[in-house]
C-alpha cells in the first residue's frame, strides 16, 4: 500500500515538474496545414531576419524603430513594428480581441503588410515561416493562457451587381467609414488626422485610391475578412455585430470601385453607369496623392 | 552570398514593394550611404620572385617576404530607389592611397510591365554572379578575389608584340553595359542577359569597341528540411581587340615604334567565353558553393599576337587555349556572429596556346614546357567574428591565411611559384 502511495506520489511530482514543458511544448510550435513549426528553428530565424525592427524580446522596439533615446524624434521606421509581447494582431480570420490562427501570422509573414515596413518573406521556405510563427508565439505570455480565435465564416460571394455596389455606396455614408477614410476613400475624411494605432502613434485610414493590395491581403474575400474581423491595434473596428453579410459583401463590391487605378469586375460594372463613370472619371482626374509617410 | 532575402531585395531593386520604397517615404535625417574599410596586419611571401644576384646583375629567383601594418581599400555604399521602380547604386571605391575610381554606377527600371520578370540595369556593374567577388569574405591578396573568375592563362600578354594592345577580363570585374534581369515572384527563378562593352569595366573605351554578352540562369528549390538550395548556369561570350586601328602620331603603325594605333578603335576582334555551373547548398548550420568553370580564348589573344599579318604572325603550332576550373568554398556558423571560411579553387590546363616542348623553359611567343604550364591551386581559410549584429553597423575581428601554387610560372627558372599571404584585421562599416 506504502509503495502504490509513493509510486502515485511521484507520478503526481512529475506531472506537476513536466507541466510547464508541457505548455512550452504547445506554445513553441505552430500547424499550418502538413507543416509544423518549431520554436528553436525559428529563433535562429527570428535573430537573424527580425529582430532589427521587432526588437530583442519581440516588443517592437528594435533597433530601426528606437522610440527612446537621441533619436526618439527621427526613428527610422515611420510605423512602429508589430509589438509581439501584446500579441494584438492586425491580419486575422478570428473575432477581434482573439489571437489569430497560426496560418494568419504565416500568411501575413509570407505576404508582407503593405504600406509599412513589414516585407513578403515568401523568399523563404514555407518551413521556415512556419518555424517563425512557432517562435513568435513564445514572445507573449497570451499563447499560454488563451486560445487562438475561432474563424469567422464566410459566406460565399454573391456576384457583383450594380445594385450591390450602390448598396454599398449607401452604408459607406451609413456606417461612417466616409469619416476616417473620406467620401471618396482616399483615406482623407475629417478624423483622419486625429487617429492613432495602440502604441499612440499616428495611423492614417487606408487610401483606396493608391493602390490595388490591402493590409491583410488581395482579394475580396481578404476584403470581407477586414471588413468583419476588424484591425486589432487601429482604429478600424469589426463591423461582425452591426451588419449582416450580404451587406458586408455590398460594401466590398462598393470598395472595389474606389480602386480607380486598379481593374476590378466592381470598377468594370460602376463605369458602365452614368453616376459611376462621372465618379470613377472625376477620382482618375485627381490623381493619386503621393501621400506623407504615416501608416495607412 | 546573399540570404534568400537579401538576393530578393537586390533583384526587386532594393525594394520591399510594399507601396513605401519611393523616397518620399523614406525619412529625411537618413541618406542610404555607407563606407567600408579595413586596418590589418598581413605578411606576403613569393617563393621565387625576380631578384639581382650576388654581382648586381639581375636574373635570379628568391623567396621575398614583407609584412607588416596597412590599409585596405576604401568604399563608399550609397544605393536606393530614386521613385518607385526606379533603383541606383554608386560606389566611389578607392586603392589604400585613396585613389578613387567608380567601382559601381547604375540605375535600374523594376518591374517593367508589370512584372518582376523584366527588369533593366544600365551602367558599370557586378555580373549576376551568384557567388559575388564583391562579396567576398576573405580579404588577403592572395584570396581576395577568385581565381577562377580572373585566370588567364600564363601564355597571353607576354609582350612578345609591341602592337598587341592587351586583353584582360574577369567575370569578377564590374563590366560596363546593359542588363535585363527577371525572376519569379520567390525569387526561385532567375535569368540575366546582360551586353558588355568589352573593356573589362574600364571607362573612356580604351581599348575597343566590342561587345560581349552574359547569360546566367538559376533555379532553387527546398531539399526537405534542409531548406532552400540553389543550382545555375552562367556563360560569357565576348570579343576582344588585337591590335589598334589606324596609327597614333605620324609613323607609330609601324611594328617596332613605340606606340600603336588609336586607343579606343581596337579591331580584329577574337573570341573567348567563360561558362560554368555553380550549386549552393545549405545543410543546416554549414554551407557549400561548388562551381566548374570552363573557359577559352583564341589563339591570337592566348598568344599576344595581332590579327594583323602586317603587325606580327602566329607562333608556329599556336591554338586556342582552353582550360578548366573547380571552387569549393564552405561556411560552418556554428551563430550568426561567427564564421568559418574555407575554400579551394583549382585550375587546369586542358589545351596550351603554345606547343609543347618538353623539357625546355617557358619561351614566350615560341613554347611551353607542358601542359599543366601556368595550372593553379589556391587554399583558403579563415574566420570572422562580428562582436555584435546590427543593421546601422558592422564590425568583424577578421583572420586569413591563404596560399596559392602555380606551375611553371617562376619567373626566370621556371619552377613552380607560390605565394602564401597572411592577414589579421578590424573590418568594419557605417
Amino acid at each position: 500500500m506504502r509503495k502504490i502511495y509513493l509510486a502515485k506520489s511521484f507520478a503526481g511530482i512529475a506531472i506537476l515538474l513536466a507541466a510547464p514543458l508541457l505548455v512550452s511544448a504547445q506554445q513553441g510550435e505552430a500547424h499550418i496545414g502538413k507543416l509544423s513549426g518549431n520554436a528553436g528553428a525559428g529563433k535562429q530565424l527570428y535573430y537573424r531576419y527580425c529582430w532589427g525592427c521587432h526588437g530583442f524580446r519581440g516588443d517592437g522596439n528594435g533597433e530601426n524603430w528606437l522610440p527612446t533615446g537621441s533619436y526618439a524624434s527621427q526613428p527610422y521606421l515611420n510605423i512602429q513594428p508589430r509589438n509581439f509581447v501584446a500579441a494584438t494582431f492586425k491580419c486575422r480570420s478570428t473575432p477581434t480581441g482573439t489571437l489569430p490562427t497560426d496560418e494568419d501570422i504565416y500568411n501575413s509573414l509570407g505576404r508582407g503588410l503593405t504600406n509599412s515596413n513589414m516585407p513578403s518573406w515568401i523568399t523563404l521556405t514555407n518551413q521556415n515561416r512556419a518555424d517563425l510563427v512557432a517562435f513568435i508565439k513564445t514572445l507573449s505570455d497570451r499563447w499560454k493562457t488563451d486560445k487562438a480565435g475561432a474563424e469567422i465564416n464566410v459566406p460565399a460571394e454573391p456576384a457583383p451587381t450594380v445594385q450591390s455596389i450602390q448598396h454599398g455606396k449607401e452604408l459607406f455614408t451609413k456606417l461612417e467609414c466616409w469619416k476616417c477614410h473620406g467620401p471618396e476613400g482616399r483615406g482623407d475624411g475629417p478624423s483622419a488626422s486625429t487617429l492613432t494605432d495602440s502604441n499612440d502613434q499616428p495611423i492614417r485610414p487606408y487610401n483606396f485610391a493608391g493602390g490595388s493590395r490591402f493590409k491583410c491581403g488581395t482579394t475580396n474575400h481578404d476584403l470581407y475578412k477586414i471588413f468583419m474581423t476588424g484591425l486589432d491595434g487601429t482604429p478600424m473596428p469589426s463591423f461582425a455585430d452591426v451588419i449582416k453579410p450580404e451587406d458586408a459583401w455590398d460594401i466590398v463590391h462598393y470598395l472595389r470601385t474606389l480602386q480607380v487605378s486598379h481593374k476590378s469586375p466592381e470598377l468594370a460594372l460602376w463605369e458602365g453607369t452614368k453616376e459611376g463613370a462621372e465618379i470613377v472619371k472625376a477620382q482618375k482626374v485627381r490623381g493619386t496623392p503621393t501621400g506623407a509617410g504615416v501608416n495607412q | 552570398m546573399l540570404s534568400p532575402f537579401g538576393q530578393s531585395f537586390k533583384d526587386n531593386g532594393y525594394q520591399l514593394g510594399n507601396e513605401r520604397d519611393a523616397p518620399i517615404y523614406q525619412n529625411p535625417a537618413y541618406w542610404p550611404v555607407t563606407f567600408r574599410i579595413t586596418p590589418i596586419w598581413h605578411r606576403e611571401n613569393e617563393n621565387r620572385a625576380q631578384v639581382d644576384g650576388a654581382a648586381g646583375v639581375s636574373g635570379n629567383e628568391a623567396s621575398v617576404t614583407t609584412h607588416g601594418f596597412d590599409l585596405s581599400g576604401l568604399d563608399f555604399h550609397t544605393g536606393g530607389t530614386l521613385a518607385k521602380n526606379v533603383s541606383f547604386y554608386v560606389l566611389p571605391s578607392s586603392d589604400p592611397t585613396a585613389s578613387f575610381h567608380f567601382e559601381t554606377v547604375m540605375a535600374r527600371l523594376d518591374n517593367l510591365a508589370h512584372t518582376s520578370w523584366l527588369n533593366l540595369k544600365l551602367g558599370k556593374f557586378e555580373l549576376d554572379n551568384l557567388l559575388s567577388e564583391k562579396r567576398i569574405l576573405t580579404l588577403t591578396n592572395v584570396a581576395g578575389v577568385y581565381t577562377n573568375y580572373h585566370f588567364q592563362p600564363a601564355t597571353e600578354n607576354n609582350g612578345v608584340n609591341a602592337a598587341f594592345p592587351g586583353f584582360t577580363f574577369g567575370i569578377g570585374d564590374n563590366q560596363l553595359g546593359m542588363e535585363v534581369m527577371g525572376h519569379s515572384a520567390d525569387d526561385r527563378t532567375r535569368y540575366s542577359v546582360a551586353v558588355l562593352s568589352s573593356n573589362d569595366g574600364n571607362v573612356n573605351l580604351p581599348t575597343s569597341r566590342s561587345y560581349g554578352t552574359y547569360l546566367t540562369f538559376s533555379q532553387a528549390f527546398q531539399a526537405g528540411s534542409l531548406g532552400l538550395q540553389r543550382i545555375g548556369v552562367f556563360d560569357y561570350i565576348g570579343e576582344a581587340p588585337t591590335y589598334f586601328q589606324y596609327t597614333n602620331g605620324n609613323n607609330s603603325g609601324i611594328p617596332g615604334n613605340a606606340a600603336f594605333g588609336i586607343p579606343g578603335t581596337g579591331i580584329g576582334n577574337r573570341t573567348f567565353y567563360r561558362a560554368g555551373l555553380i550549386a549552393q547548398i545549405y545543410i543546416k548550420k554549414y554551407d557549400l558553393t561548388a562551381m566548374y568553370f570552363h573557359s577559352g580564348d583564341d589563339k591570337y589573344l592566348a598568344t599576344g599576337t595581332p590579327a594583323n599579318a602586317a603587325y606580327g604572325t602566329l607562333p608556329a603550332g599556336a591554338q586556342n587555349a582552353i582550360w578548366n576550373g573547380a571552387l569549393f568554398e564552405s561556411h560552418y556558423m556554428p551563430n550568426p556572429q561567427f564564421i568559418l571560411i574555407q575554400r579551394v579553387e583549382l585550375v587546369r590546363m586542358s589545351q596550351q596556346a603554345l606547343p609543347i616542348v618538353a623539357g625546355t623553359p617557358y619561351i614566350p611567343g615560341v613554347s611551353v614546357p607542358s601542359l599543366s604550364f601556368g595550372n593553379e591551386n589556391v587554399y583558403t581559410f579563415g574566420g570572422r567574428y562580428y562582436p555584435f549584429i546590427s543593421s546601422r553597423a558592422g564590425f568583424a575581428f577578421h583572420g586569413e591565411y591563404a596560399f596559392s601554387h602555380q606551375i611553371g610560372t617562376s619567373p626566370i627558372t621556371g619552377q613552380n611559384l607560390d605565394f602564401s599571404s597572411l592577414l589579421a584585421g578590424f573590418d568594419f562599416a557605417f
